[in-house]
């Protein structure tokens, strides 16, 4: 193997954790960034004259507190003023070649998912610095410009450093609302992978692969929290019907429309796994709820015989926990498969569920659809109208636009 | 470092001197002042009087230009302050989550800057 190659799979393998130590250690982002590219360089260098060394990552963190030095001595030269703050700071960042590595991602993740970050900046720095992702990637991934995300970033850092946000793992007594940030970026990266918000993006990374990873690295880092595997649980069940989930125009398809011979099995016990480990840790959450409910589906091999009864059971649970409109949008769908159209769509047309929703297309298509069933064609065919209004999927735009025709042409 | 813990209240949702939950709401300041002092580090912190005895000066070309009134009309409005010493954010955070009036309003919690 070339060292290029070597240096790019333990880029992969070890960069997050490397660069967690390196935070700990120099207590600045851009200085770490910058000086685990330095030590980059300087294996490619090296490497191939001495030979890889027996711990690589040992050998960059080294290399990069050593890179780390020179670049605050060079800064401190320039800058009289911080000569002697630059010399405490080189004491205590030289490297010590006995020291191990500690594992600070932990510490990355939640100084990442401070709450006094705005949530975008949460997400934005998790996936450069955990995943490693490029500005510009990151950018495309979430369809803004790079510059507008490198300002972000640049502001988040600046907080980090200026308001001092700790670079440490909460405390028991605030865990858990620290936690449920950081689960909730890790959902968010998922779902901007997952929905196909706009048929003709380009994916170049996989924010569904990067989410996943995380999930599976706060398993390995929090083994003893319920919540954590249930995510991992949950993410992989959603997943496992990526190549069911849109016809192949591009068109998203509803549970009861795809092909469940589609659905990768063996993806679906690694989810069913984690879930039967979160739920031996304790009483279920909200993500052990949403995983829960997904088992249901990803374990009932005709979309008919799935046990609705089951569901809506588990979506009372999870409106407590979580008395989102989403999860009432949910589970009136839930109501209408357990009982009759009518009964979801009563639930449907409550006032404050509709203003909160109206935005939303699924709301509208949802409701189209129960109206449908219904037999109440003129109020189906003004849902449908405005749910293709807010789509942004053409695929989908053209299937509303024959079901409208269809429709019309029935009366 | 030093943190500014600016409460910030709409008086229509705020407990008002003798009215309910004045005599607890004081028993909080009471208490937390005490939490404050027992951690032995150096804080400040004063109530404010109402906007209504605010009065705003500018000086543009030299002039002086006095106004009746706090610098920005809004509902919510700074009714008092600490400055604390925190080892972190997180430190600032959790002593203004434990201010009594951020039950009611809204406490802002910004580091002091500091200069070189």
């Amino acid at each position: 193997m070339r060292v290029d190659e070597v240096i790019e799979g333990i880029h992969r393998a070890e960069r997050a954790r490397v660069l967690a130590g390196l935070i700990g250690v120099l207590r600045d982002f851009d200085l770490a960034e910058e000086s685990l590219q330095d030590a980059y360089i300087a294996a490619l260098e090296a490497w191939p004259r001495v030979g890889i060394p027996e711990n690589p990552a040992g050998w960059l963190m080294t290399a990069a507190r050593r890179k780390a030095i020179d670049r605050l001595r060079r800064s401190a030269a320039l800058d009289r003023r911080h000569r002697q703050w630059g010399e405490l700071a080189i004491a205590w960042i030289a490297p010590n070649p006995a020291e191990p590595i500690a594992d600070d991602r932990l510490r990355l993740i939640f100084t990442c998912c401070h709450p006094s970050l705005a949530v975008e900046s949460q997400v934005a720095l998790t996936l450069r610095t955990l995943c490693g992702l490029t500005t510009a990637e990151v950018a495309h991934a979430f369809m803004i410009s790079e510059m507008a995300l490198g300002q972000r970033l640049v502001r988040a850092k600046r907080k980090i450093r200026d308001s001092r946000i700790p670079y440490r793992v909460p405390l028991p007594s605030e865990h858990l609302e620290r936690l449920d940030a950081v689960l909730a970026v890790v959902a968010l990266v998922f779902n901007a992978g997952y929905l196909p918000v706009d048929s003709d993006r380009l994916v170049r990374v996989d924010l569904c692969d990067e989410a996943l990873r995380l999930a599976l690295l706060l398993t390995e880092l929090l083994p003893e929290e319920p919540e954590p595997l249930a995510l991992a649980a949950l993410l992989n069940l959603h997943d496992s019907r990526r190549a069911a989930r849109s016809n192949p125009a591009g068109r998203p398809l509803t549970l009861e429309e795809q092909d469940r011979e589609l659905w990768d099995r063996s993806q679906i016990l690694v989810g069913l796994e984690f879930l039967k480990r979160a739920v031996c840790l304790g009483r279920p959450g909200p993500y052990a709820l949403k995983a829960n409910i997904a088992a249901v589906h990803a374990t009932t091999r005709q979309a008919v015989a799935t046990n609705w009864i089951n569901i809506v059971a588990l979506y009372d649970q999870l409106l407590i926990l979580e008395p989102s409109p989403i999860v009432q949008l949910n589970r009136s769908v839930a109501v209408a498969m357990a009982g009759s159209p009518q009964d979801g769509l009563q639930l449907i047309d409550d006032r404050h569920l509709a203003d909160a929703l109206d935005e939303y297309h699924l709301y509208h298509l949802t409701r189209a659809d129960l109206l449908r069933r219904c037999g109440r064609r003129a109020e189906a065919a003004a849902a449908y109208e405005r749910g293709r209004e807010l789509t942004r999927n053409q695929a989908e735009h053209d299937f509303l636009e024959a079901r409208l025709r269809q429709i019309s042409t029935n009366d | 470092m030093r943190y500014m813990l600016i409460i910030a209240n709409d008086p229509a949702l705020h407990p008002v001197p003798g009215g309910p939950g004045w005599d607890d709401l004081m028993a909080g300041y009471g208490e937390f002042s005490a939490q404050l002092a027992a951690s032995g580090r150096p804080f400040a912190g004063d109530p404010l009087t109402p906007p209504d005895t605010a009065t705003t000066v500018r000086v543009r070309d030299g002039k002086v230009i006095t106004v009746d009134g706090p610098f920005a009309e809004t509902k919510e409005w700074m009714s008092g302050y600490y400055i604390i010493e925190a080892d972190n954010l997180d430190g600032a955070l959790a002593a203004a989550s434990m201010i009594p009036s951020a039950k009611f309003g809204a406490v802002e919690v910004r580091p002091l800057a500091v200069l070189h």
